[in-house]
C-alpha cells in the first residue's frame, strides 16, 4: 500500500485551501452574504428564462452579485496565472464528452441538491450545519465509486 | 454620488475581491486541474482534503466570530444565513453531483476560475453544468 499522502507536497494545497477561505470569510464580513458557488447557474438564467422557478427572489435579488463574485474567481486565478505560474496554456486530459457529461450531472445535482463543494462543503460546514455534512459525506462516497469504476472501465 | 451609490460600488469591489481570493486559491491548490481532483478521488493524492479542511477552518472562525464582534457587515446591514435542509431533494442532489464530479473532476468554482488561468477546455464542463442546472429549474416543482 502507498502510504504517501500528497506526493506533490502538501504545503500549496494548504495555502491555497486558506485563500479560498479568505474569499468565503472576506464576503462575509464585509457584505454579509455567504458565498457558495453553485447558485450563480440558477440564478443567472433569471436573466433569460421568465419560468416562475428562475424568477424567485433568492435568484433574482442574488443574481447581479454572484456574476460579479464569479468575475472574481476568474480574476484570481487571472492573477495567479500571469503573476505567479508564468502564463503557460492550462490544459486538462479529461475527454470533452466526460466534461461536457459530467458537467451535466454537477450542475443538475448541485442545484437539486442546493449546494456543491463549495456551499454544502465550505459554507456548509463552515456553520455547522448537519445536513450539509450528509451532503457531503454522500457526494463523496458516489464521486468515489463514479472515478474509480470510470478509471477501471474508461481507461 | 450619492451615498448608498457609493456603499453600492464598495460592496461590488468587495465582492469582486473575495471572488479573487477564492479564485487564486483554488489556482494555487492545483484545484483547477481536473487531474488534482481525480487523483484524489482515486485515491492517489489527499490534498483535496486540506484544501478543504484550511477553507472551512477559516470560514468556521469568521461565521462564528463576525456576528459576535460587529452589530453588521461593514459594508451591509445585515449577516445573511443560508439554512441547509437534508431531504429527498438535497440526497438525490447530492449523489448525482458526485457522480458527475467523479466523473469529470470539475465542479461549480474551479469551472469559472479554470477560464481565468486559460484552461479553455473547462468551457465544456462550464457548459454542462449551466444547461444542468436549467434542466433542474425547468424540471422543478413549481413551490
Amino acid at each position: 500500500m502507498n502510504l504517501i499522502l500528497f506526493p506533490l507536497g502538501w504545503q500549496h494545497y494548504l495555502l491555497g485551501g486558506l485563500f479560498v477561505g479568505a474569499g468565503a470569510a472576506l464576503l462575509f464580513v464585509l457584505t454579509g452574504r455567504i458565498g457558495g458557488m453553485s447558485t450563480v447557474f440558477s440564478s443567472s438564467w433569471s436573466y433569460l428564462v421568465q419560468r416562475p422557478f428562475f424568477q424567485q427572489p433568492r435568484f433574482v435579488d442574488s443574481r447581479a452579485w454572484r456574476l460579479v463574485y464569479a468575475a472574481g474567481l476568474i480574476l484570481g486565478a487571472l492573477i495567479w496565472w500571469l503573476g505567479f505560474a508564468g502564463g503557460a496554456p492550462e490544459a486538462t486530459s479529461v475527454p470533452v464528452w466526460q466534461l461536457l457529461v459530467g458537467g451535466f450531472f454537477v450542475g443538475y445535482g448541485a442545484r437539486l441538491g442546493n449546494g456543491c463543494t463549495s456551499g454544502h462543503g465550505i459554507c456548509g460546514l463552515g456553520s455547522l450545519q448537519w445536513p450539509s455534512l450528509l451532503a457531503v459525506l454522500s457526494f463523496m462516497a458516489t464521486a468515489f465509486l463514479t472515478a474509480n469504476i470510470a478509471a477501471r472501465w474508461l481507461a | 454620488m450619492s451615498g448608498a451609490g457609493n456603499k453600492r460600488l464598495a460592496r461590488a469591489l468587495a465582492t469582486l475581491g473575495a471572488g479573487a481570493l477564492f479564485g487564486f486559491g483554488l489556482s494555487v491548490s492545483g484545484m483547477i486541474r481536473p487531474e488534482v481532483v481525480l487523483s484524489f478521488l482515486h485515491f492517489q493524492d489527499f490534498g483535496l482534503m486540506l484544501v478543504m479542511g484550511g477553507a472551512v477552518v477559516v470560514v468556521l472562525l469568521s461565521y462564528q466570530l463576525a456576528p459576535r464582534l460587529l452589530r453588521r457587515p461593514l459594508l451591509d446591514d445585515h449577516f445573511h444565513a443560508h439554512p441547509s435542509v437534508w431531504n429527498r431533494d438535497t440526497a438525490v442532489g447530492a449523489a448525482l453531483f458526485g457522480l458527475g464530479w467523479g466523473l469529470c473532476g470539475v465542479c461549480p468554482g474551479p469551472a469559472i476560475a479554470g477560464l481565468g488561468a486559460g484552461n479553455f477546455s473547462l468551457l465544456w464542463a462550464l457548459a454542462g453544468i449551466a444547461l444542468g442546472a436549467l434542466v433542474q429549474g425547468l424540471s422543478a416543482k413549481p413551490r
